[in-house]
């Protein structure tokens, strides 16, 4: 992982714009991020189940803790390999 | 993440080498005798099998112990009670080593002393990485980070944050490196940048430098450059927002310029020589990144010019026939100097046949009349860059620089009838009102002659300048300070 030094002015948050939403899920990958709240594996699970009946590819993803931001390194993975996410927020 | 808390030292007499020193390997049969003899822990900083004689050794893997108890040289033996050091030994000894440990007779069949070399934790090639390791930063900027498997190098291009080339990764390591290259603190305010009107850091213009590539020696330049340009006179906001193509041209003068390796020779202007491409270059990405000024936005530049990407030169001062052009601005020959003026990029001026000074003066005054137009006058400055073989005939024939002006400008003059809107089947010039007078191509030291260029080729170059006095800019010259 690289660091670097905000070569800006710093009075404006970086930007980075979202995706289009989907018209359609088909052909995509979902991917699935677990953020490490109890429970949230089992909400996932079956979405995986429904979506994999659906003909999709599924990717499953698990932040170490959900205290905390998703690590860089897991951010970069997901938005290389998924079109879109579903994210557990569960107890 | 910057550690810093202190690891203790043991008890007992604490030793710390690394293999790669004579002076180490000469004393490892001591520390087999110390380690029989009294309580003796070794730190080696670079083999962990170094010292085979020795089993109670320590891998000081990255350096924290050294870094953080001051180890300068290797070897250095300290007497450690209740975690503090009580007392310490540079090099080897014997009388010292006798001393400090307490046990006679330490290696006999060794020379009486012999210094020893440098800790790695002072090595300057790790320096400034330990420095953040374990220094606590003192930085202040916000940190971004990339995933490992993201390029660096196409992520700071899709931030906004080049000018189109690569740029070197500002890492921490980097940008505390660069800061050694002034006294200046890094929070110290340099200038306002325009044109987001930005109270810019020492901080952030060694980021930009870091990107810029350049090595911490130029820092002073670039400091004192932003300075320049970002005064009311220089009045960088204007220039950048015209919709002409200039931008700060840098001239240095002074010692500095041969010291930190500048060229002010052959290909003076152009690529190869790492100064005089970095610094300017360094200027132009503060005014982007911290003052917030692109191309296409603020920037209306219609065409633009590679001086944009930065343009920075030495002047060639050794054999010059003049003094510096610093003097122009009341400086003193000697003093390290930038002057910032407002220029396009610099075209070539051909005579191979003048040989002396009056028929050369003409031909420099016909080729700058037309600077911007040759109807236009008295609206823009020039940089009139003088090359070697051409600088000869002036300084054989005991032209000052004042006196190649004042005859340059004298042959520049022209009846207003010619300059006015209309004359010679061109609608572009002067008020009707101004077809009486006799008038000059440029205002009072408006022209700027610089020696500069190889020692072959019968050659001039010019650099014509954006609007200049109030409406646009005046050139500013600064003083270097370290």
């Amino acid at each position: 992982m690289t660091k670097v030094l905000d070569p800006t002015n710093e009075t404006e948050p970086a930007k980075i714009p979202r995706v289009d939403r989907p018209t359609s899920l088909d052909g995509l990958t979902v991917g699935l991020l677990d953020i490490s709240k109890p429970r949230g594996d089992r909400f996932l699970d079956r979405i995986e189940e429904r979506l994999v009946e659906r003909g999709l590819r599924v990717e499953r993803f698990r932040k170490p803790t959900f205290t905390k931001p998703a690590p860089v390194d897991l951010r970069h993975e997901i938005a290389t390999k998924c079109d879109v996410v579903i994210e557990a927020l569960a107890d | 993440m910057s550690q810093t808390e202190i690891p203790d030292l043991p008890d007992g007499l604490v030793a710390v080498v690394k293999q790669d020193c004579p002076t180490c390997e000469l004393i490892a049969p001591v520390l087999g005798e110390l380690a029989e003899k009294s309580d003796l822990t070794v730190f080696t900083q670079d083999d962990p099998n170094f010292p085979a004689e020795i089993s109670n050794r320590i891998l000081d893997a990255d350096l924290a112990i050294s870094w953080h108890h001051d180890i300068e040289t290797v070897p250095t033996l300290l007497l450690v009670r209740n975690s503090q050091e009580i007392d310490r030994t540079v090099g080897w000894s014997r009388p010292q080593w006798e001393r400090l440990s307490g046990v006679s007779e330490l290696g006999v069949h060794l020379p009486d002393q012999r210094p020893g070399c440098g800790s790695l934790s002072v090595d300057p090639s790790l320096n400034a990485e330990l420095t953040v390791r374990f220094g606590g930063s003192k930085l202040r900027g916000r940190r971004v980070e990339f995933a490992s498997l993201e390029d660096t190098h196409e992520a700071l291009f899709e931030r906004g944050w080049t000018d189109g080339l690569p740029v070197v990764p500002p890492t921490e390591a980097r940008v505390l490196a660069m800061l050694e290259g002034t006294t200046r603190s890094p929070e110290d305010i340099v200038a306002t940048v325009p044109p987001n009107l930005v109270p810019c850091t020492v901080e952030k213009v060694a980021v930009n430098a870091v990107m810029a590539g350049c090595r911490p020696e130029y820092l002073p330049v670039v400091l004192a450059a932003l300075e320049a340009v970002c005064t009311d006179g220089f009045n960088m906001h204007g220039l950048l927002a015209t919709t002409m193509p200039h931008a700060p041209v840098l001239v240095v003068n002074g010692p500095i310029a041969t010291k930190i390796g500048m060229n002010s020779e052959n290909n003076a202007f152009g690529q190869g020589n790492r100064a005089n491409s970095t610094i300017g270059r360094a200027l132009q990405l503060v005014i982007r990144n911290v003052g917030g000024g692109r191309p296409g936005e603020v920037d209306r530049a219609a065409l633009g010019s590679p001086a944009k990407v930065g343009f920075c030169f030495a002047e060639r001062e050794a054999d010059s026939p003049w003094t510096p052009i610093s003097t122009m601005y009341g400086f003193p020959s000697g003093t390290n100097t930038v002057l910032a003026f407002p220029g396009e990029a610099p075209r070539n001026v051909v005579d191979q046949l003048s040989r002396d000074p009056e028929s050369l003066a003409r031909t420099y005054a016909a080729n700058l009349i037309s600077i911007q137009h040759p109807k236009l006058i008295l609206g823009f400055d020039a940089i009139l860059a003088v090359a070697p073989d051409h600088s000869r005939i002036f300084g054989d024939a005991g032209w000052s620089r004042e006196k190649l002006v004042d005859r340059i400008v004298a042959l520049t003059v022209r009846p207003g009838k010619e300059l006015i809107r209309g004359a010679g089947g061109i609608p572009e010039g002067l008020p009707e009102a101004m077809a009486d007078l006799d008038l000059p191509k440029f205002r009072p030291n408006g022209l700027h002659i610089v020696h500069c260029g190889g020692g072959a080729g019968l050659f001039s170059a010019i650099i014509g300048g954006w609007v200049n006095g109030e409406m646009g800019s005046n050139p500013v010259c600064v003083e270097i300070i370290p």
